[in-house]
């Protein structure tokens, strides 16, 4: 298979202005014609879906919760970039780009990031027009904020609810859309298959999460916006129902993953408090501007915090990042956090964390200023651990968070497989190893609202035929695997829960394939994995039946999928001998710091499903940096 | 701690329901109420029994997935937090809690303690909104919102859909829910044009779904895990009225 990034002609910032002449239209009158299905309603399905509808298109979206505005990117707290430069402190659509190229590693694509850029600034425009409140000024213009990796403020923010703010607007703008019929909205509907049609994208098979009922819907196209993977370390900042199903089930029909070994380890999030934990919180990278991460300088220093003197104390990131200090990038921070708790200065009842300190802060800028700009974030952490962080210092530990890893796409955000789209974290290709803050809400919209509505018309164009039946024997056979899969679940009959299952699964990943790696243990991980997933098919117990709401069936389904995905996982991780990013290879390091090879990996390593078990294999594509110089990234 | 459960147990939306006891060794104070039902159920299915349905997503307060009536309280005793953000700490050893449904007939019991809120969905669909066409916007600095204003819009905003408004009120209105996004976009200058046809359409479909009219019991804000303030009812009343006389 050769891989075709389809990258426009051209320099690098005209080649989506030329991209957008040179692909064909869908007339007006014809948009009608096409029917389009979205899955998933977060920031890149909502937008994707009421921009397609807006457009004519005929739009079937479809999300697994009980309504789209519950879907994980409302969880997202710290604000959204975009290259304004409101603040006049030289920002530019060649900084962000720059920026985020840099913090990627160098392993995203250029052409995509630059695209990025650009229509950064169209995204604020969008939602502020939505009414999305975002932070003002007392001028009544938009504020901002710095967030880690960049020396500019170009973050925008509602305060620690952007997520929920931005992704409110997008779910309005898709209200009006299935209000006035143009969008048919399936809620408590979560795919388990992609069906093909002659090789493209025609349908999907869903089952209804309160009936049971397996159905088939056809199209002219498919889209995913269905998240990220990091639940398959159990323990992650992600929401329970977060999961790899659709873009699992679209890979084994055919489309590509691309380097999923790259995630993202989060460094301030609330440590593990017990074994029952279900989920770990996170507390906002926007906190490290105004609070200092510290530990103890001696190992095993059990004095509480405001024991500890200054001259005791290690600000470690400012010590070693001068000029980034406690803005360190996400990869940065998290091996460096890391790093403490492993040398036995970890904080806390379990010594598995580090300070996150207010109170300079607090003393500089008054205990107002501090609940006005992270009230609701202090309040959470109060929630959770009892502990009052205007008093005493939070404290903080990495947690799974993000992946940049995903389904391979092309410029014009399509996968391998013909008519099938990927857009928002689902898809692989803007954030290369490291995403930085506040750029995940950028490209969710980004893909949503002005990528993905222009690209999908070219595709569409060339579809005369109309979408197929969706009782055509394609359709047939994929409902019939479906509900087999879904009675082999229910048969097992065994003694462990779907849920015991997936812990194990987390431990073993975490372990050996989270912030650090190395060959020895990601091939033990390897048979662990394997292991695990032919216990789980003998032993896994799911009561009830498949044709009511059966939540322990939704669950073991997704847990059957982590089983087979994680073992591709690790072996992406194998086979990247460099570090890059979140992806930190023990073998290769300098003072701590990963040491890339760009003689020999600066490719996207894109996997093809051989089956269960079997070794997958590997394509290249080859990443050209023609406007940003290959070097060290250092934020010393 | 141990606990003792009285948990709402209903197969369907045609079942009768009942309430079935628990009793609860092992609970740790640090545990989230969530995490309480997470081990129940995992005991349930080791015994071969069903688990108790009930819905979580994010388990951070903010997605609104999660909710039931705590020993009479929606989201349980605490002020200002959803039932995932409660922790066991809140409850004292030998406690007996009892968990039902948010009970309203706009909100079908879907199983045990999940309801099906759609209906605050088609509220929405019927107005919640600001109509601007994808790329049709100005430079957001164009126009200027005072803070005040956008503070005020904020809070508004900060609903999180997740009916224990409903739930607490005892004509089961949605009037808190209305309000807040009324509220949020009718603070704004995008969102004057359509803000007195919003309030009427949003209102007329609350009455059609079933749910019931506000007499300002106020239980509502009490029982808000974002603290948003009956004043909004107010204003959407106003907006109501404006609408209604001009023909909106």
């Amino acid at each position: 298979m050769q891989l075709d990034s389809k990258i426009p002609e051209g320099p690098i910032q005209d080649k989506w202005d030329k991209h957008r002449f040179d692909m064909k239209l869908v007339n007006p009158a014809n948009k009608r014609k096409h029917t389009v299905i979205v899955v998933g309603s977060g920031l890149a399905g909502a937008s994707a879906a009421a921009t397609m509808g807006e457009l004519g298109y005929e739009v079937k979206c479809f999300c697994f919760q009980d309504s789209p505005r519950r879907a994980h990117s409302i969880a997202a707290q710290g604000g959204i970039n975009a290259a304004k430069n409101y603040q006049n402190d030289g920002d530019s659509i060649y900084r962000l780009f720059y920026d985020t190229v840099k913090g990627g590693d160098f392993r995203s694509r250029e052409a995509n990031v630059y695209r990025l850029a650009q229509v950064s600034v169209e995204i604020i425009d969008q939602c502020a027009a939505q009414g999305v409140p975002f932070a003002r000024e007392y001028g009544g213009q938009l504020g901002n904020r710095s967030f880690g990796g960049a020396q500019v403020s170009r973050t925008f923010y509602a305060r620690g609810q952007t997520g929920q703010q931005l992704l409110l607007g997008a779910y309005q703008a898709l209200a009006k859309q299935i209000g006035e019929g143009k969008v048919e909205m399936f809620t408590r509907t979560e795919m388990l298959d992609l069906v093909l049609v002659d090789g493209q994208a025609k349908g999907v098979v869903v089952r209804n999460l309160v009936t049971g009922d397996v159905t088939s819907h056809s199209a002219d196209a498919v889209v995913l916006a269905t998240g990220g993977y990091s639940n398959v370390f159990y323990l992650s900042t992600n929401a329970k129902g977060c999961n790899v199903t659709a873009a699992w089930r679209a890979h084994r029909r055919g489309a590509l993953m691309a380097n999923p070994c790259y995630t993202q380890i989060h460094p301030t999030c609330i440590p593990q408090s017990g074994d029952y934990q279900s989920k770990l919180t996170l507390m906002s990278e926007s906190l490290r501007n105004d609070g200092r991460i510290w530990v103890p300088q001696e190992p095993g220093d059990s004095r509480v915090a405001g024991s500890i003197p200054e001259t005791e104390r290690d600000y470690y990131l400012e010590r070693i990042y001068p000029s980034f200090g406690n803005l360190a990038p996400r990869d940065v921070s998290s091996r460096r956090a890391k790093e403490a708790v492993d040398m036995g200065k970890g904080v806390g009842p379990q010594a598995n964390g580090v300070y996150l300190d207010f109170k300079d802060a607090i003393g500089r800028l008054g205990q107002d200023t501090i609940a006005e700009r992270y009230g609701n974030l202090f309040d959470m952490y109060q929630q959770i651990t009892g502990e009052n962080p205007y008093q005493v210092p939070m404290r903080i530990y990495p947690a799974p968070h993000y992946t940049m890893g995903g389904l391979w796409v092309d410029y014009n955000l399509e996968s391998t497989i013909p008519g099938l789209f990927v857009v928002g974290e689902a898809n692989f290709s803007d954030h290369g190893a490291n995403r930085l803050g506040a750029s995940a809400l950028m490209q969710g919209l980004a893909d949503g609202y002005f990528v993905l509505p222009y690209t999908i018309g070219n595709y569409l164009a060339t579809q005369k035929d109309g979408a197929p039946s969706a009782d055509s024997s394609e359709f047939k056979e994929v409902e019939r695997e479906v509900n087999e899969k879904t009675q082999k679940l229910l048969n097992v009959d065994g003694k462990r829960t779907a849920e015991w299952f997936h812990r194990e699964l987390g431990k073993i990943v975490w372990d050996k394939c989270g912030m650090a790696r190395n060959e020895a243990g990601l091939n033990q991980a390897l048979e662990e994995i394997r292991n695990l997933r032919g216990e789980f098919w003998k032993d896994v117990r799911v009561p009830g039946s498949g044709k009511d709401f059966n939540q322990t069936l939704e669950h073991a389904g997704r847990v059957a999928d982590f089983l087979e995905f994680a073992e591709l996982m690790c072996e992406d991780a194998l086979q990247r001998d460099e570090s890059c990013g979140g992806h930190f290879r023990e073998e290769h390091q300098v003072d701590g710091e990963a040491k890339r090879n760009d003689e020999d990996f600066a490719y996207v390593a894109a996997w093809e499903f051989k089956g269960v078990g079997e070794k997958p294999e590997l394509h290249k594509e080859n990443l050209e940096f023609e406007n940003v110089h290959l070097a060290v990234r250092s934020y010393k | 701690m141990k606990i003792t459960l009285q948990v709402w147990r209903q197969a369907n939306a045609n079942d009768e329901g009942r309430f079935e006891t628990y009793h609860q060794g092992g609970v740790n104070e640090e545990m989230s109420f969530l995490e309480m039902l997470d081990v129940l159920n995992e005991s349930l299915i080791n015994e071969g029994k069903e688990p108790v349905a009930f819905e979580s997503d994010c388990r951070e307060g903010i997605c609104g997935a999660c909710g039931m009536v705590i020993s009479g309280s929606p989201h349980g005793p605490k002020k200002a937090i959803t039932t995932c953000q409660l922790h066991m700490r809140s409850f004292s050893d030998g406690e007996e809690i009892w968990l039902e449904p948010w009970r309203a007939k706009a909100f079908p019991v879907v199983k045990d303690l999940v309801v099906d809120r759609s209906s605050l969905d088609r509220i929405v669909e019927s107005g919640g909104f600001i109509s601007v066409r994808t790329g049709s916007a100005p430079d957001a600095n164009a126009i200027a919102v005072p803070k005040s204003n956008a503070d005020r819009a904020f809070d508004a905003a900060a609903c999180i859909g997740c009916g224990a408004c409903v739930a607490a009120c005892p004509n089961a209105s949605a009037m808190l829910f209305t309000s807040a996004k009324v509220a949020h976009l009718g603070l704004l200058p995008q969102g004057q044009p359509e803000r007195f046809s919003r309030a009427v359409s949003m209102v007329a479909t609350m009455d059609q779904q079933g749910f019931g009219y506000c007499t300002n019991h106020g239980a509502c804000q009490t029982a808000c895990p974002k603290e948003i303030s009956i004043d909004l009812i107010a204003m959407l009343n106003r907006d109501l009225a404006i609408g209604a006389l001009s023909g909106a």
